[in-house]
């Protein structure tokens, strides 16, 4: 982009036939016919760059938008909603006085291209959208999904996935409280790394992204905005990697977390005095995006001198600036009298800060360099109304043939010995293996609030010391459920993680979601995409869980190889007494182990059928929500009530993972009985959703029993905590130190 | 025996955070009028035998793909001895 003579509105006017790289920038050309359609005459080069990046797909979700007006037009009534979709992050009541503030995002593209800053920069990002809010960040969880694990490059992503995460979640002081670990071949050009935030305020102190009321000052505070990330996450996230051309050179960010930790300090310092009218984070589209969606959000225009940021390399040019990704910057929107206050918090907590221009009384975003005006737009047309396509999509005509393929008709096992040895390799899967050594890099306890953390079923924390009220968050995703079917696939990757939420004792309350897709020019993939939203969706409404928020990852293919479709959900639950909660641990022995719903067999996309066999056919198991629904009520209410000490969820790897699982995290073993109706492979196996196993003392058993029969909820005796053994009666036996080595030296094995 | 040494630096659009705390923390201990500091790694490589062009093609790449994170970093490899052949940096 040249630089003499300035590019300014005037100059654009008296030069329309000047040629713009508005193709290299990532633009179409009819996109960018219509931005000269609405300009009335070409942009100029700072235009075009706000342009381009504001309606990539990833800042504009063009691509997705149609199909996500399902989550406004289907959510559920719930008075728990306090700020829904739109904003930085939704926003739920959990009662007290309290709010909580959740989302979940994606960096996938960053963490392939450089995986420790991608990482980093990734939980960055989401702790400002929630410190965006007005909430103090209290913990973060983490998504990943790998390529196979025994991979080469598979050990260049993870590792250092893995220690950006806790590099930068460990140095900002928040505890790492769950996520999940997938290893699949389809994620290998394209892993998956999403990362959620969970912030605390109260009721009174939620802030919105908008500038209103003239005369206000814009400030810009935190780093200072240099070259690194230009149309970083925007355009390298909304295309494949195989296109790429050298001017999409991967534009990598370094987080700095002490910056952000300062960050955290000082926002929520100038909250708490009331300073900030309006306010925004900085992420994908830097000051492009945070300028015109402040603007647009707000009741007036905005005028921004460019020449007034601080920056880190003064030969950045407008347009540079405007597109930079710099990470750990904010912008706030301050009365005049209220700035010199705001200053000083800024001053007193090293932050750097600046005003970088006003809300005026009219309806345009003007920004200024060197004196003369470089852009001149409506904002709503560079934060809003984006480019919306009707992507064609179609069922592709694999699906019937995958479908067909029926899982249930592999060959099972035949005899005690058999069932053993596929035992001991499901659960010493990459897979199904212990995850120790990746979450105990991450800090999980700090701040001392943390109550529940991995491989508990959903993570919890603490939020009043005096009432013991918590809240609980779980993230599940099942890529190769929703490859069998989308829609069932979205939601079994709701009902797993609404599940997990109602094991630990919370209720849930509230959804956010990363949907991680392939090409959306592919119409097999915008068809997995249309179908995963409507199933999500049509949950949602149905279990009474609002959609608050989220993210959309397309692009997630290597050539014409899409990944899985991989809907990640996330469920916000609240308990009113965290002394309450459920671990998955045995505790006692002797208490009885029960099986809550029912099992059939279904085995698509199972554990074992990839374990055992390397296969993916058939379809899914079948989705009841009612009885998700039933089964969480009598969970919560077990717990609430103390008739159970240990539950956890079955979910890939059926019956035997969970009871394996609760036995190793408790020390205790189990003895295991096929009950009447069910053979040994079907129970062990089986991945029926609906289904949990929990663990009654015997003087609760009646109790119990009586709950579950009187709401009609199927239960089953199975057996019995007790000795150092999992045995199924008859079939075999298995020391706790065997399958401790089998499960927890897989993964150390692979990346120490 | 010839040293060969390799120098890395974060590209310059990258940002340094170790760099720019020794920045903030100079005028705090009276040290004024430095602008900016960039900080990266320096590897001093004894090399047996004498160091060819064969010899410094091998440190590039072992430089490229090991001691260098070329997605965010930049280095340079130079001899330090003298009998090693002349100009040959980079």
């Amino acid at each position: 982009m040249s630089r003499t003579p300035l590019d300014t509105v005037e100059h654009a006017t008296e030069t329309p036939d000047v040629e713009l790289p508005w193709a290299e920038l990532g633009l179409k050309k009819d996109e960018y016919e219509r931005v000269v359609e609405i300009l009335g005459r070409r942009p100029t080069g700072a235009e075009l760059a706000m342009y381009s990046v504001m309606w990539s797909e990833h800042c504009s979700y063009k691509s997705s938008k149609v199909h996500l007006r399902q989550f406004g037009e289907k959510a559920p009534q719930s008075d728990a909603l306090l700020v829904g979709i739109g904003e930085n992050a939704g926003v739920v009541d959990v009662g007290q006085g309290y709010a909580v503030t959740f989302k979940v995002e994606s960096h996938n593209h960053p963490s392939y291209v450089e995986p420790y800053q991608g990482a980093a920069t990734g939980v960055g990002g989401i702790v400002r959208d929630i410190i965006a809010m007005g909430a103090r960040p209290v913990a973060v969880v983490d998504p990943l999904r790998f390529g196979a694990a025994d991979h080469p490059d598979t050990k260049r992503v993870l590792p250092g996935v893995v220690a950006g995460i806790g590099g930068y979640g460990n140095c900002l002081g928040l505890p790492n409280i769950g996520g999940e670990v997938v290893f699949d071949a389809c994620y290998q050009g394209n892993p998956l790394v999403n990362a959620g935030a969970i912030g605390v305020m109260r009721h009174e102190d939620i802030h919105l992204a908008k500038a209103s009321g003239a005369g206000n000052k814009v400030i810009l505070y935190g780093a200072r905005t240099g070259g690194d990330g230009i149309g970083g996450a925007s355009i390298l996230a909304s295309e494949t990697f195989d296109d790429a051309k050298p001017s999409k050179r991967p534009a990598v960010q370094v987080g700095d977390p002490f910056q952000e930790k300062l960050l955290i300090e000082c926002t929520l310092e100038a909250f708490k005095e009331k300073l900030v009218v309006g306010i925004q984070d900085l992420g994908a589209a830097g000051l492009s995006c945070a300028t015109s969606e402040l603007a647009s959000n707000g009741s007036g225009g905005m005028r921004v001198t460019l020449d007034d940021v601080p920056l880190r390399d003064s030969t950045l040019s407008p347009e540079e600036i405007l597109m930079s990704e710099s990470q750990e910057r904010m912008c706030a929107v301050v009365e005049p009298g209220k700035v010199d206050r705001f200053l000083e918090i800024c001053d007193k907590w090293d932050v750097i800060a600046t005003v970088i221009g006003e809300v005026t009384d009219g309806d345009r975003l003007e920004i200024f360099w060197h004196g003369g005006k470089i852009v001149d737009v409506d904002p709503r047309t560079v934060a809003h109304d984006g480019p919306v396509y009707e992507r064609p999509y179609a069922r592709p005509d694999w699906q019937d043939a995958l479908q067909a393929d029926d899982a249930n008709k592999l060959p099972r096992p035949a005899t005690g010995q058999e069932l053993k040895d596929q035992v001991l390799k499901l659960v010493s899967s990459p897979n199904q293996a212990s995850k120790k050594w990746i979450t105990s890099q991450y800090d999980h306890f700090v701040q001392g609030n943390t109550v529940l953390a991995q491989p508990e079923d959903s993570g919890m924390i603490r939020i009043d010391e005096e009432t013991g009220l918590g809240v609980a968050i779980a993230t599940d995703g099942n890529g190769r459920y929703a490859k069998l079917d989308p829609y069932a696939g979205a939601q079994l990757a709701l009902s797993e993680a609404y599940r997990n939420v109602a094991t630990t004792g919370a209720k849930p309350l509230a959804v956010s979601d990363c949907l991680n897709f392939g090409s959306p020019e592919d119409p097999a993939v915008m068809w997995q995409f249309a179908e995963a939203i409507r199933g999500l969706a049509d949950a949602c409404l149905q279990l009474g869980t609002p959609v608050t928020g989220g993210n959309v990852s397309l692009y997630n293919q290597t050539g014409e190889a899409a990944i899985h479709p991989t809907p990640v959900v996330a469920v916000l639950g609240v308990i009113d007494d965290v002394a309450r909660r459920t671990p998955v641990a045995f505790q006692e022995e002797g208490q009885l182990l029960y099986l809550l719903g029912d099992t059939r067999e279904e085995f698509g996309g199972s554990a074992w059928s990839q374990v055992v066999h390397d296969h993916l056919g058939g379809l899914p198991p079948k989705v009841d929500l009612e009885r998700e629904r039933l089964l969480a009520e009598i969970l919560i209410s077990a717990s609430r009530d103390g008739m159970i000490d240990s539950a956890h969820d079955l979910s890939d790897g059926g019956l035997i993972q969970a009871v394996v699982e609760a036995a190793l995290l408790g020390g205790k073993g189990a003895r295991l009985i096929v009950p009447d109706g069910l053979d040994a492979f079907t129970l062990l196996f089986s991945e029926s959703a609906g289904r949990a196993v929990v663990a009654v003392p015997r003087s609760e058993e009646l109790r119990f029993n009586d709950m579950c029969g009187a709401r009609g909820l199927p239960v089953t005796r199975i057996g019995v905590v007790d000795g150092d053994t999992v045995e199924l009666q008859g079939e075999f036996e298995l020391s706790l130190e065997e399958l401790r080595r089998a499960h927890e030296d897989t993964v150390p094995a692979l990346f120490a | 025996m010839a040293r060969v040494v390799v120098d890395v630096m974060l590209k310059p659009e990258i940002l340094d955070p170790q760099g720019q705390a020794v920045q903030r923390a100079l005028p705090r201990l009276g040290f004024e009028g430095i602008s900016d500091v960039r900080q990266g790694k320096r590897f001093e490589l004894e090399v047996d035998g004498p160091v060819d062009e064969a010899v410094l093609a091998r440190i590039h790449d072992l430089a490229e793909s090991f001691l260098a994170n070329t997605v965010i970093e930049d280095f340079t490899v130079k001899v330090e001895s003298e009998e090693a052949v002349a100009g040959a940096a980079k």
